[in-house]
């Protein structure tokens, strides 16, 4: 299926039903007991940096444990898969040692996941698109890093911008659908995303739709960042995002009230991929692919989802479930065009008219 | 636009953290003194901006750093940042600096087509890709507008290119159509301000969507040095632009004057001015200019701060009696620097400011308003000595005194404490100890909490019926647990009558009916003071003959049997009309300017203890400069609370086919009317009132067959508790109590306003009504919304009927606490009737049997009935079992 051919297909389904997005890429891989050298694979097997914990770097030494990643997702129901990609920026590549590879582990991720996909399709006809990941990175543009002195900040958006056009770039070539900026806890990275998203259209002549997904890091309501939900929304409207939604830090539970915020002011498709629950005290997640289950199907009845996914402690049985629960339910209505001024700080100010 | 607050949808742009504007803040920026920029940055939020403007266009200052460095401090000033910014420079790198640090969604000011059209739309991405809105100055590349024609060309220009070439959003794009000084004595200057308001005008009505801004203090730039005269003009012009359509202004936000508070002889040759009315109008102008100078302290314009040079005593006393909370904390400071301890200032000058207060007060010269507002200061005042008195406490051991200590609640099943809230700060200031326990409190903790810290008395409120009895049982429990404590009794439904009759027998210990906030300080006084128990034995006295008189006075007058009674129901005809839909729909986030016209100020005067009918009361000769002043505040607090959003508005409606059975109502589920999916059961009047006349329940006005009810629940409280903790925060519940009363008012708008679209449109009955809102309060329309535990129908458990149908709580997020208590107490919840004949009434009390027949209608037990009814049973429950 051509990339025209597949979004057509998959907004034809998006009127239609809750598309499924898959779950957490960490919490499958811990399942394999990757050890030290599957990390580094025979390529960095002297790199000086342990990159024991950088998942992206997996894409281009273990690529068959990415590949059957994104296949237990297909195959528990998920009509978009999200590449391998979420610290692959160089900003956050950096942290390893390895900013020169981000490029190529984005175009390479996107391949994968790419491939995984097309078998899908082949085998059903049916579409299975591609997100490309774009993480929060390790630097926040609106907080200082020192509580001693709130000016100081040790990242610029024109670094930022260009980092995430770095990305863009590898995740467009490799063979993205869509792009999914994603768990923003500070929504001026977000801008710069975006930014970068856009020199990268500019530079390709591909246009892919941009999917932005917000995080509430606590039940005051607010992103790393301090904005509330709505502020947030005004904040990113501007990109005219193909889907808007929330994810991570929060589990089903305490992400509702959030969602049903968003859900009311969004003019475009809305997602949710909370975590499986809150981190218990051993590091675990709580909530079972039943619980949560019951949790996406209320939200489905309630008219608050368009698309369906999961985030930390997820796994493909949480995935199969969650299309088992919003099945059959209608998906939610966008809100209507909002013609009014509408402005943000922390807190959203909306005209008259 | 609403009459009552014409700046209600003007966006306020705080113009202080502007270099170009303000002296003071370039000399602040310039000397790097970045944390005195931000205290002008906070001051400017908590006057009132909207947005913040930030300009460091100035000589000696590096802009793109400043910008940088400036926006960055405030983005961690959670305080400040809560607004959104508009990013101010001529200079396009600095616009670009502002907008890559910040992550809301900002307004650049400006780009123009000064230099052409490929810069004007480079810069326009740019600014698009930023994600924010941009001001665009009526400026091309001929020079600045000035007149008319020149404006709407130059902004229809740069609309075309913006909304066509650049796919910009066209309600992002603020005109600024340029706002050049008047009376300059040039005569090309004259139509400048009438060039404006014509340019704004056509913008606002051919220019789909967008909006427009200005900067209001050039057009007093030749009255340079007569703040009074520049107020002036800035308040006519301000009213002649915005009902032009003028949105958005850059405006000291401390400082706006109404147009209907200037003078009339100035106004009217402003007027003269900025409408180029006449030849002579500037000269007409200069005339009264000095002497409008010389009276300008009178408006308040240039304010007397003679006051200051008085000695430290004599101004804490002013502040505390004029409500200034502005340099109350400085002088506060200097007292206690006098003083030989923290607490003689508390003890001295403070409590002998709150006395001269207390007495105003009691004499009828101040009122309840201005006394919150005094112990708005006084508050202030006391958290400033707080810490020295403490770490005095830790140095000396010493233990604080008080007058006493008083534990408040809101009984459980209620949640409405603006009275108790009222009572508690007014006690404050007279130095008792207040710990108030909020609303929906338990018995056993109100307890509780008295015996550990030792309280000198309780006081209990409540506003819904239930909750009376909730009082009835916390006082015979302190009787069972053996207490003596003083036992206050308030709120809106208690009465002298109701203590008498029905709390003070079941407990032994003193009983005190307060019935508002005035009376609560002489009562306490007396109560924990040396006529304690003369006091005790007075009110005692004067209970024992209320309860006399009661029994005595009662409504004696016969009831009908209820079977006669029904007979005695209306004969109506019935035309039902059907609704525009059947099932429930919601309405959330209504927006809240669209509430403002329909609020009835008259009961939110009555919350303050301000008696009469608005608008009159504001010229009452005695109460009149209260209620103006109030209602001051009022429309500056409303305005933001509209435009900020502090809370929102959520509604319900629905309506299904429905019959009358009997005194019931029959609701299904569809127009087949075979499944019957709830039943609304109503009172009826029992008082005889002769042949002649019609005994009435609620469900007269539903036909027998065929017919349709309707039912609503809407609130515009959600975020209405948060609002008030942070102003009680920062130790002002003036705005506390003031947001509350103001949240209570914009519900019951919301359900006017409801009530005006259902009978217009959802349910369509009288679409061709056309009522003013005055009208509407006024209740002259057909159709009416009673709700349940009011007169027409008393049971407040018909709300849970209600809410299930509904679907209330899911849809609005409104509560029913246990006693039927709507949370958010900014809710209103009720009935639709649209007979023609449907009028308000109220049931009377009601004898044994109908309880009875009730009481089985409903599923109850006989005791159950009597609860919820207990206002209006004709008998004595207790009596009529024995007897």
């Amino acid at each position: 299926m051509k990339r025209d051919v597949r979004m057509t297909a998959l907004n034809a389904e998006l009127a239609q039903r809750i598309l499924i997005l898959d779950g957490s890429m960490g919490a499958y891989l811990q399942g394999f007991g990757l050890t030290s050298e599957d990390f580094h694979g025979d390529r960095f097997a002297t790199h000086t940096t342990p990159l024991k914990g950088d998942s992206d770097v997996l894409t281009l030494t273990r690529p068959d444990v990415i590949t059957k990643v994104h296949e237990a997702y297909i195959g528990a129901g998920a009509d978009i898969i999200s590449t391998n990609t979420f610290t692959a920026t160089p900003i956050s590549q950096a942290e390893y040692g390895l900013e020169a590879f981000a490029r190529e582990m984005n175009f390479e991720s996107a391949v994968l996941a790419r491939a995984a996909s097309d078998l899908a399709e082949k085998a059903d006809g049916k579409p299975r698109a591609v997100a490309g990941s774009l993480g929060p990175t390790t630097k926040l543009l609106s907080m200082s890093p020192d509580v001693g002195d709130p000016g100081r900040r040790d990242a610029d958006f024109d670094g930022m911008a260009k980092g995430y056009e770095e990305q863009a770039l590898g995740l467009i070539e490799g063979g993205a659908d869509i792009l999914l900026i994603e768990t923003i806890t500070d929504t001026l990275n977000c801008k710069a995303a975006l930014w970068g998203a856009w020199e990268a259209f500019d530079k390709t002549g591909v246009e892919l739709p941009l999917w932005i997904s917000g995080t509430i890091t606590d039940r005051s309501g607010r992103t790393l960042s301090g904005q509330t939900v709505e502020a947030f929304y005004n904040s990113v409207r501007h990109a005219k995002p193909w889907a808007i939604g929330l994810n991570c830090a929060l589990g089903p539970a305490d992400m509702r009230a959030f969602l049903a915020d968003l859900s009311r002011v969004a003019e475009c498709a809305v997602s949710a991929y909370p975590n499986a629950g809150l981190p218990n005290a051993m590091g675990g997640y709580d909530e079972t692919p039943h619980s949560m289950e019951a949790h996406y199907a209320e939200w489905a009845k309630a008219g608050l989802l368009n698309i369906a996914g999961g985030c930390c402690g997820t796994t493909p049985d949480h995935i199969s479930h969650m299309k088992h629960a919003v099945a059959g339910v209608k998906p939610r209505i966008k809100a209507a065009h909002d013609s009014r001024l509408k402005l943000a700080g922390l807190e959203p100010f909306t005209a008259a008219a | 636009m609403s009459s009552a607050n014409p700046f209600a949808n003007f966006i306020i742009v705080g113009e202080r953290t502007n270099v170009t504007g303000s002296a003071k803040f370039r000399k602040l920026i310039e000397a790097d003194d970045y944390a005195g920029a931000l205290t002008v940055a906070r001051q400017q939020v908590e006057g009132g901006a909207n947005v913040l403007d930030v300009n460091m266009d100035a000589a000696l200052i590096d802009g793109p750093a400043a910008m940088r460095r400036f926006l960055n401090l405030i983005a961690s000033e959670p305080d400040i940042a809560r607004i959104p910014l508009m990013i101010d420079s001529s200079k396009w790198e600095v616009i670009e600096a502002g907008l890559k640090c910040a992550q809301g969604k900002s307004i650049v000011n400006s780009i123009s087509l000064k230099e052409g059209e490929e810069k004007f739309l480079y810069e326009a991405r740019r600014v698009q890709r930023f994600g924010a809105a941009a001001v665009v100055m009526a400026f091309d590349e001929q020079g600045q507008a000035d007149t008319a024609k020149r404006k709407i060309e130059i902004c229809t220009r740069a609309y075309r290119l913006l909304t066509d070439k650049v796919g910009f959003a066209p309600e992002d794009i603020i005109f600024d159509p340029n706002i050049f000084a008047v009376a300059t004595g040039i005569e090309e200057h004259a139509e400048y301000a009438k060039a404006f308001f014509e340019a704004t005008g056509y913008i606002r009505s051919e220019l789909p969507h967008a909006h427009v801004s200005g900067g209001v203090s050039n057009v007093s730039f030749s009255f340079r040095g007569n703040e009074p005269v520049r107020e002036a003009m800035h308040a006519v012009f301000l009213y002649h632009a915005i009902r032009a359509g003028m949105d958005m202004g850059i405006v000291n936000a401390g400082s706006l004057t109404l147009y209907d508070d200037v003078e009339p002889e100035l106004r009217e040759r402003v007027e003269d001015v900025l409408l180029n009315r006449r030849e002579d109008a500037t000269e007409r102008l200069l005339e009264i200019a000095d002497r409008a100078k010389a009276g300008g302290k009178k408006q308040g314009a240039e304010r007397d701060l003679s006051w200051r040079q008085k000695p430290v005593k004599d101004r804490l006393a002013h502040a505390l009696v004029h409500g200034v909370n502005e340099f109350i904390v400085e002088d506060t400071e200097e007292a206690r620097l006098q003083a030989e301890r923290p607490l003689h200032v508390i003890e001295g000058p403070l409590m002998d400011g709150m006395s001269v207060v207390g007495d105003l007060f009691g004499a009828g010269k101040m009122f309840l308003p201005q006394v919150v507002k005094s112990a708005r200061v006084m508050k202030q005042a006391v958290a400033h000595l707080i810490p020295f008195m403490d770490e005095e406490k830790e140095r000396l051991g010493l233990v604080g005194k008080s007058n006493g200590k008083i534990v408040m609640a809101t009984v459980k099943g209620d949640v409405h404490d603006i009275g108790k809230n009222i009572v508690g700060v007014v006690l404050q200031c007279n130095g008792y100890e207040i710990d108030d326990m909020g609303v929906m409190v338990p018995c056993d903790r109100i307890l509780e909490r008295a015996k550990e810290i030792g309280a000198d008395a309780i006081g209990l409120s409540g506003l819904i019926t239930p909750s009376l009895d909730e009082m009835v049982f916390v006082a015979s429990e302190m009787e069972r647990l053996g207490l003596n404590l003083p036992l206050l009794i308030g709120g809106a439904t208690t009465s002298r009558t109701h203590t008498a009759v029905k709390i003070a027998p079941a407990y032994s210990g003193p009983i005190l009916y307060v019935p508002d906030a005035s009376k609560a300080v002489p009562v306490v006084q007396k109560l924990l003071g040396a006529d304690r128990d003369l006091l005790v034995k007075e009110t005692r006295a004067e209970y024992d003959a209320a309860r006399e008189a009661y029994f005595l006075g009662q409504d004696k007058r016969p009831r009908l049997p209820l079977a006669k009674a029904r007979q005695r129901a209306p004969k109506l005809e019935f035309a039902p009309v059907k609704p525009s839909f059947l099932g429930v729909r919601s309405f959330d986030n209504y927006p809240l300017e669209e509430l403002v016209p329909y609020i009835d100020w008259t009961p939110f005067f009555a919350s303050w203890d301000l008696v009469g009918r608005y608008p009159a009361i504001m010229d009452d000769e005695i109460v009149g400069d209260a209620a103006r002043n109030l209602y001051r505040d009022a429309s500056v607090m409303l305005k933001q609370l509209v435009a900020e959003k502090w809370v929102r508005a959520s509604g319900v409606v629905g309506f299904w086919p429905a019959q009358r059975d009997g005194d019931d109502v029959v609701l299904f589920a569809d127009e087949k009317r075979g499944r019957e999916i709830a039943r609304l059961h109503t009172l009826r009047q029992q008082i005889d009132k002769g042949e002649s006349k019609a005994n009435f329940a609620l469900a007269d006005y539903i036909a027998p067959k065929a017919d349709y009810i309707g039912a609503f629940a809407v609130t515009a409280g959600i975020g209405e508790e948060d609002v008030s903790i942070r102003f009680k925060r920062a130790n002002d519940d003036y705005s506390a109590i003031m947001a509350q009363a103001l949240c209570d008012r914009l519900a019951e708008a919301f359900a006017e306003a409801m009530h005006a679209k259902v009978r217009r449109e959802l349910w369509g009955y009288a679409k061709d009504e056309t009522l003013t809102p005055e009208d509407l309060i006024a209740e002259k329309y057909r159709g009416i919304r009673p709700a349940p535990g009011y007169p027409a129908q008393p049971d407040h458990t018909e709300k849970r009927t209600i809410f299930d149908l509904l679907e209330a709580h899911e849809r609005t997020g409104i509560d029913l606490t246990e006693s039927m208590a709507m949370t958010p107490p900014s809710s209103v919840s009720g009935l639709y009737f649209a007979h023609p004949e449907a009028e308000y009434f109220g049931t009377g009390k009601i004898d044994r049997d109908q309880v009875e027949d009730y009481a089985q209608r409903k599923g109850w037990a006989l005791a159950t009935a009597e609860r919820w009814l207990s206002p209006i049973l004709a008998y004595d429950p207790l009596i009529a079992k024995v007897g």
